[in-house]
């Protein structure tokens, strides 16, 4: 009867993303080609937008068609550059930054055209949360305000991920290594209830919220983690799990959603707010304050609640909590639920201003592990203050080092952290050697 | 349907070279994960630098291909101790996010279209580097043995000198597990704090576990380079460590042939499955609606995962293992 629920839940897992799966059909031309799609965020084709494709002495000016959808045969293998016309796109469609208009492509294989893709954005280039990050105010203290800013909306999005898995850790001692996965069903289901299903934003995210805390958190801890916790198995093994799962995933939203990287509609694009130094789109300011009331709603669970008090106890003391009359497994599947809530929300804040794509978890995820790391390992407050040190720290690194490499300098600085001070700023010391 | 091409196809794929880059990072993994319990989850990043060492010594800076061998397993060391030094002291888990991340540092460096010049940006390194190996090559022609069909004489020298190599890695490691120096790292695995009462250093076993471990891991990276005369930064993402982990388990941990054994199954079942679906979606029998010729490799990635779950909790010890040589619940 249990297996029987687990496969009806599994299924239902799977059949909303079911319809995610975007159609794609190409012919293949003779020869080695350069080609692409060039569609709005809507995903609409954009038609008549002039590519120039030039390298080895060739040089072709190609324009698209109806469905967006443009070829260049070339003469041979080999390094190419393309370049994209701003002028000749639609009113209204612009492309996330202007040096993005020109992209290298080295064509190897005969058999397979090599495609080229272009992001585009509606509107004006969006301010990017951890993206690409336009950098408002003159002079750099007005950059350093900006960036301060966007950095603590960036830090709120890997709070959200760090707060949920330093409960899961906390109360279960499992490292998941597939609670990136979380952040990404949180955006895939955004999509789905924005764009497929067609509700408006602002009741698709908490719809997409409510559905990724059921389906992330109940149905993730019934279908996998409770069992394994019934069969006892060890913790080094449940970390491989997780592995195995985030893998699983991964590939599964990549299968059912499709490789390219999707806008969530509706706020698409606003023009921000200057408060002196600082611009913020309205989106952003009502995302970050989501974020704020969700971690509120958290730690106020965590503190004063029955069932809060008795998560904490779990945490410091599973046996004994059993032993005095705690259901243990209750507390974990309420914070299995309460994480993935906060994953998926994370998710779609993300989402919101870098677009959803499948590989959203994995661009996250060591992000999140260098914030709880920070704060100290299983502190819901410390991945808190961890995060959003990370957050700040990784925007303001632009100031400094090119911004594709803001990421690599946050890992850097964890590792630089766990050599000085390895329990982290907030963490109990607990070694071993 | 042509399942004699799928076989043939299948069976090449055993033995040849994606097998036996996997099989050299598995054999690493085996020394770190599979003897001394170290969870190393940066097996690509060390992989990455032995790769990465050979071309740009040899394609950018325009020096001796065997110069850049030595470059890369030097470099692995040092990276070794770049982990360990701060990780080995504290909890397993702390380990396994460091490497992860350090090997993430490393891919997203060499990517970076800042250091273009230097690394190749997202197209990586290729070229033909690798001269001074392939001027020994000592066959004229493919060899083919019985179902097993080389493409080159090129690919027939380098699968061979390939499996020497395993050889060789496979004897040090038999030496070393059965030496007191193996017997310690052992010890180490099932309990650290009995071995230290005893008297050993435990954190300097395990460095040493980690590097020895690594330096087999950049091999696998120096092998790649050299077979392809090519490296992408992407190859050395995290899924290859996650690869390496599945082949390692499959083929049993803290087994010395474990590894080998492991990779040659993995990829005759995942080459098996990727050619029979190609098949049964070329010739319609699996409609387009149902799977597309490029969701293929997907679904062979979602298997893999799955594979890697079902294997660690229903059969930790692998096809070879001994259940009694994983003490993997203790930690």
């Amino acid at each position: 009867m249990i297996k029987r629920v687990r496969v009806a839940l599994l299924a239902l897992l799977i059949a909303p993303l079911l319809s995610l799966s975007p159609a794609v059909a190409q012919d293949a031309p003779s020869g080695p080609a350069i080609t692409g799609t060039l569609e709005s965020p809507g995903g609409e084709g954009l038609a008549g937008v002039s590519i120039t494709v030039e390298g080895n002495g060739f040089s072709e000016t190609v324009t698209s068609n109806e469905a967006g959808e443009w070829q260049v045969i070339l003469p041979d293998t080999g390094a190419y550059q393309v370049t994209l016309d701003v002028s000749t796109l639609p009113e209204g469609i612009s492309l996330t930054s202007e040096d993005r208009a020109v992209t290298s492509a080295t064509v190897i294989s005969r058999e397979r055209p090599k495609r080229i893709g272009f992001p585009l954005v509606e509107g004006d280039a969006p301010a990017a949360v951890g993206g690409g990050g336009t950098i408002g105010g003159a002079g750099f203290w007005g950059q350093a305000a900006q960036l301060t800013v966007d950095g603590l909306a960036f830090g709120l999005v890997i709070a959200l991920g760090a707060v949920g898995l330093s409960l899961v850790y906390g109360t279960t001692k499992l490292v998941n290594f597939a609670h990136g996965e979380l952040l990404a069903l949180g955006g895939l289901l955004a999509y789905f209830f924005s764009v497929l299903v067609g509700l408006p934003i602002l009741v698709a995210i908490p719809v997409a919220v409510l559905a990724s805390a059921f389906l992330g958190g109940y149905v993730q801890n019934l279908v996998v983690w409770k069992p394994l916790r019934k069969r006892g198995t060890g913790l080094t093994a449940l970390l491989v799990v997780s592995i195995g799962l985030a893998l699983f995933l991964q590939y599964l939203f990549l299968f059912l959603f499709g490789g390219r990287t999707r806008i969530l509609p509706g706020f698409a694009g606003q023009a921000g707010i200057n408060i002196g130094p600082i611009a913020v789109t309205p989106r952003d300011m009502i995302a970050a304050v989501g974020a704020v009331v969700l971690l509120a709603l958290t730690f106020w669970w965590l503190g004063k609640t029955q069932s809060g008090k008795a998560t904490r106890a779990v945490a410091d003391n599973p046996a004994l909590a059993s032993a005095s009359g705690i259901n243990v497994e209750k507390v974990i599947t309420t914070v299995w639920v309460i994480a993935a809530g906060l994953g998926g929300y994370a998710g779609i804040m993300f989402a919101l201003s870098n677009g959803v794509s499948w590989q959203l978890g994995v661009q996250l995820l060591l992000l999140i592990f260098a914030g709880v790391i920070l704060g100290g390992l299983g502190t819901a407050t410390g991945a808190l203050i961890g995060s959003l040190i990370v957050g700040v720290f990784i925007q303001l690194s632009v100031l400094f080092i090119p911004s594709e490499l803001k990421y690599v300098g946050a890992l850097v600085v964890l590792i630089i952290v766990l050599l000085i001070r390895p329990q982290g700023i907030l963490g109990r010391k607990e070694r071993v050697g | 349907m042509d399942w004699g091409q799928i076989f043939v196809i299948s069976i090449t794929a055993m033995v040849g070279s994606t097998t036996i880059i996997y099989a050299l990072a598995a054999l690493g993994l085996n020394i770190q994960f599979g003897y001394t319990g170290l969870l190393n989850f940066g097996q690509a990043g060390f992989a990455a630098i032995g790769a990465y060492s050979v071309a740009v010594v040899t394609a950018t800076l325009g020096q001796s291909l065997w110069l850049s061998i030595f470059i890369g397993l030097i470099g692995a060391v040092i990276f070794g101790l770049i982990l360990g030094i701060p990780t080995l002291r504290l909890r397993a888990d702390y380990l396994a996010i460091v490497t992860i991340a350090a090997a993430e540092v490393i891919r997203q460096t060499v990517r970076s279209v800042s250091l273009n010049e230097y690394f190749g940006g997202s197209d990586g390194i290729t070229g033909k580097y690798a001269r001074e190996f392939y001027s020994f090559n000592p066959f004229d022609q493919a060899i083919s043995w019985g179902p097993i069909q080389f493409n080159s004489a090129q690919a027939s020298w380098i699968t061979v000198v390939g499996w020497v190599l395993i050889g060789l890695i496979v004897l040090l490691t038999w030496l070393l597990v059965r030496s007191p120096w193996g017997r310690v790292v052992k010890s180490i695995r099932e309990d650290e704090n009995a071995s230290r009462s005893l008297g050993k250093n435990v954190y300097f076993y395990k460095m040493q576990a980690l590097i020895l471990g690594g330096v087999v891991g950049s091999l696998a990276g120096i092998y790649w380079a050299i077979d392809a005369q090519s490296v992408q930064p992407d190859n050395y993402s995290s899924r290859f460590t996650f690869f390496a982990y599945t082949i390692l388990i499959l083929g049993g941990a803290a087994r010395v042939f474990g590894p080998v054994v492991g990779s040659i199954i993995f990829w005759f079942i995942l080459v098996f499955i990727g050619e029979s679906l190609t098949q049964l979606v070329a010739t319609g029998i699996i409609p387009d609606t149902i799977l597309r010729s490029d969701q293929i490799g997907q679904v062979r990635f979602m298997l893999v995962g799955l594979a890697l779950m079902l294997l660690i909790v229903y059969r930790p010890q692998g096809i070879f293992g001994d259940k009694r040589e994983l003490a993997l619940d203790d930690r």
